[in-house]
């Protein structure tokens, strides 16, 4: 019998050829390793919950017939004109920087085709992505890079970003190969830099202050848009209680397992918690205010189907956002480039070096050569064919709970496959009635 | 008097903030009526006269709260007290005057326009800063000029510590005590452009009583541009 030649060779757990690569890595290069994407480490996630369909206990909606309505409304609070979305599927901000021109506008072309927002990031606002996007959310971000007046007003809503899932306590980072004439220029910078953006606001720090930093941008704005606060979950319960004290109209809490453009490695994997136990605390932190509902809350972190989707707000969550899969969807890690991702030193479905600028999809690059291959048009219908299945396979979970909302699906609908996933999410472990931790009980 | 019927004046004692900034806001940008405007009882507000963009002159008579005149646009607002934090903060165009003391974050990262201060500043004075020119007649606290990309800070007093941590190419010049100079910022030579820069920022300011030459100048040594092994500690 053939046996396999290598099969008497053990690869330790401790020293995985990941973690000996790593080690290498850094003797030879003496600088941590900076890279794109999110976590790649396993943990609780979506995965390990399931639905309870409805059964004899439960009646169904129809599959295709009958209505599950996927619209809603952000920014109820206190803003004078709040977003209204057709899908609770919203495009997360990414910056005109770390992506091309290109795929910024192709995230607000498909956005804008299904009746959802997207969101601009650390950089500005391009007209582009303001042409082609219907609802534009504004980012208010430590670094400032762009800030204008002018664009705040013409903005459908701000996000005043605290942190984001991938390095919570973190800045941003552009590396100098991206850092183009027309970036550069955007950001009011020398050309060629490695840019990191502050980590901490400039003029506010501290809960009491961004309260008026809140009052003082919907001063400027009279009070009609919507302002949003973005935490990468850490602390959460009490992160989301001093947000909304603070006045935010909605909370974008974003999970461990959020994508970046660039952060250390060792920041991705190692700082914040993943969003399946965010949803519940930052629900919980709501819930005891009165405001679950009122101040509406956007997950992101980890979002690929529309079960997700659907998990996320079974768990209390009023919308979801979008990014690594967004930009997967657009073609990154297409394996129609694998002989050029080969020549970068990775492959596809491995790719990760967003920072690099090399991207052969055209995406996360400056690079006039690499960017012409993104047709916005075609990317544009990518992410709306991709917004919609996201928005049908919700559809169809809801249905098959018998809710004719998204926005029904609950807790409730919800059991765990592990412990940990029953503890995170506060749901039970399936076949039981157990939730660890709750009411007292281990 | 005859002046002072061309002068809007506001009580913000008896009117709210709100209505006050709205009035303002609603102005025609290149013709505004009325042009003058007076502010009276301020009383530490937050967000007087903010996100103005108009060629309005404002004075504020008494003390201002946070951000007084953020992201002003082509405005000029005069505050004839003190400014709580982040006064003339994302400053675009236009100027701010601060006859009294500013609290921290003054000019925070103002894109252009003048922002004078006659007392002093507190601190994180000037932080990421994109193009602002900033005159403080006193002296400024520590942290002042972080990250500060582009613009010009004169300080006439001393400045506090870590001055120009991280600056990338804004220009900083002081002309008493450094308590201490943040990473990558180092004394440079002040030279004959330096002076004509300093002297007419000092005239925009009017503050006639010091001396270019009395300056030193603190810039990037640019060592920080680029992520290498001897910056990662």
């Amino acid at each position: 019998m053939a046996v396999t030649p290598d099969w008497h060779l053990r690869e330790s757990y401790l020293y995985d050829r990941t973690t000996i690569a790593e080690i290498q890595r850094a003797a030879r290069e003496g600088i941590y390793d900076i890279r794109g994407f999110g976590a790649k480490r396993r943990l609780p996630h979506f995965d390990d919950l399931l639905f309870l369909g409805a059964s004899v206990s439960r009646y169904p909606l129809e599959g295709y017939r009958e209505r599950c309505g996927t619209d809603v409304t952000i920014g109820t609070r206190f803003a004078s004109e709040p977003l209204e979305l057709k899908i609770p599927i919203t495009i997360a901000g990414m910056s005109f920087g770390a992506l091309s021109a290109p795929a910024k506008e192709a995230l607000g072309r498909g956005a804008t085709e299904v009746g959802t927002s997207t969101t601009t990031g650390d950089g500005g606002m391009t007209p582009e992505e303001r042409q082609s996007s219907k609802t534009l959310v504004y980012q208010l971000l430590p670094s400032r890079y762009g800030m204008n007046p002018d664009d705040l007003r013409k903005a459908d809503a701000i996000e005043v970003v605290v942190g984001q899932g991938a390095k919570p306590g973190g800045g941003g980072m552009l590396l100098g190969h991206k850092i183009s004439d027309r970036v550069a220029a955007m950001r009011d910078l020398p050309e060629g830099i490695d840019q990191r953006s502050a980590c901490r606001h400039p003029d506010w720090t501290g809960p009491d202050d961004l309260e008026i930093k809140i009052h003082e941008l919907r001063e400027i704005t009279d009070w009609e848009k919507p302002i949003f606060v973005k935490i990468g979950a850490t602390r959460t319960y009490y992160d989301v209680q001093l947000a909304v004290k603070a006045g935010a109209d909605a909370i974008v809490l974003d999970g461990m397992q959020g994508g970046t453009a660039a952060t250390q490695d060792v920041f991705i994997e190692h700082v914040g918690i993943p969003t399946l136990p965010a949803i519940p605390l930052a629900v919980q932190a709501l819930t005891e205010m009165g405001l679950h509902r009122e101040v509406q809350l956007i997950v992101s972190g980890g979002i690929r189907t529309g079960a997700d989707v659907a998990k996320a707000l079974a768990l209390g969550a009023d919308a979801v956002s979008i990014g690594t899969a967004a930009l997967i969807a657009m073609g990154d890690n297409s394996p129609e480039y694998e002989d050029q991702y080969r020549e970068i030193g990775s492959s596809a479905g491995f790719y990760d070096d967003w920072q690099a600028g090399r991207d052969p999809a055209g995406i996360s690059t400056q690079e006039d050569e690499l960017a012409a291959r993104f047709d916005p048009v075609v990317g544009g219908r990518r992410i709306a064919n991709y917004l919609r299945v996201l928005t049908l396979e919700a559809q169809t979970l809801a249905r098959a709970c018998g809710k004719s909302h998204v926005h029904n699906l609950e807790p409730e609908d919800l059991v765990a496959l592990t412990v940990e996933a029953a503890a995170m999410a506060r749901v039970p472990l399936a076949g039981t009635d157990w939730i660890p931790g709750l009411n007292g009980r281990y | 008097m005859a002046v002072a019927a061309d002068v809007e004046v506001v009580d913000l004692a008896t009117t709210a903030l709100r209505d006050l900034n709205q009035r303002l806001h609603d102005l025609d940008p290149d013709a505004p009526d009325p042009r003058s405007w007076r502010i009276v009882n301020p009383n530490g507000a937050h967000a007087v006269a903010c996100g103005l963009d108009a060629l309005v002159d404002v004075e504020i008579v008494g003390h201002v709260g946070y951000y007084c005149a953020g992201m002003n646009k082509r405005a000029t607002v005069r505050v004839r007290g003190n400014a709580g934090t982040g006064v003339a903060e994302n400053i675009m165009s236009g100027s701010v005057v601060v006859d009294g003391n500013a609290s921290q974050s003054a000019g925070a990262t103002g894109r252009g326009g003048l922002v004078v201060v006659h007392g002093d500043a507190g601190a994180r004075c000037g932080i990421s800063m994109k193009g602002v020119d900033i005159v403080i007649r006193g002296s400024i606290g520590h942290m002042s000029a972080f990250m500060a990309q582009r613009g010009t800070l004169v300080v006439c007093g001393d400045a506090g510590e870590a001055l120009g941590d991280s600056i990338y190419e804004a220009h900083l010049y002081v002309r008493g005590e450094v308590a201490g100079l943040g990473a990558d910022c180092v004394e440079k030579e002040l030279r004959d452009e330096h002076m004509a820069e300093l002297r007419a920022l000092l005239e925009r300011a009017a503050i006639a009583d010091v001396a270019p030459a009395e300056f030193r100048r603190y810039g990037s040594a640019r060592q920080l541009y680029n992520f290498k092994v001897d910056n990662a500690y």
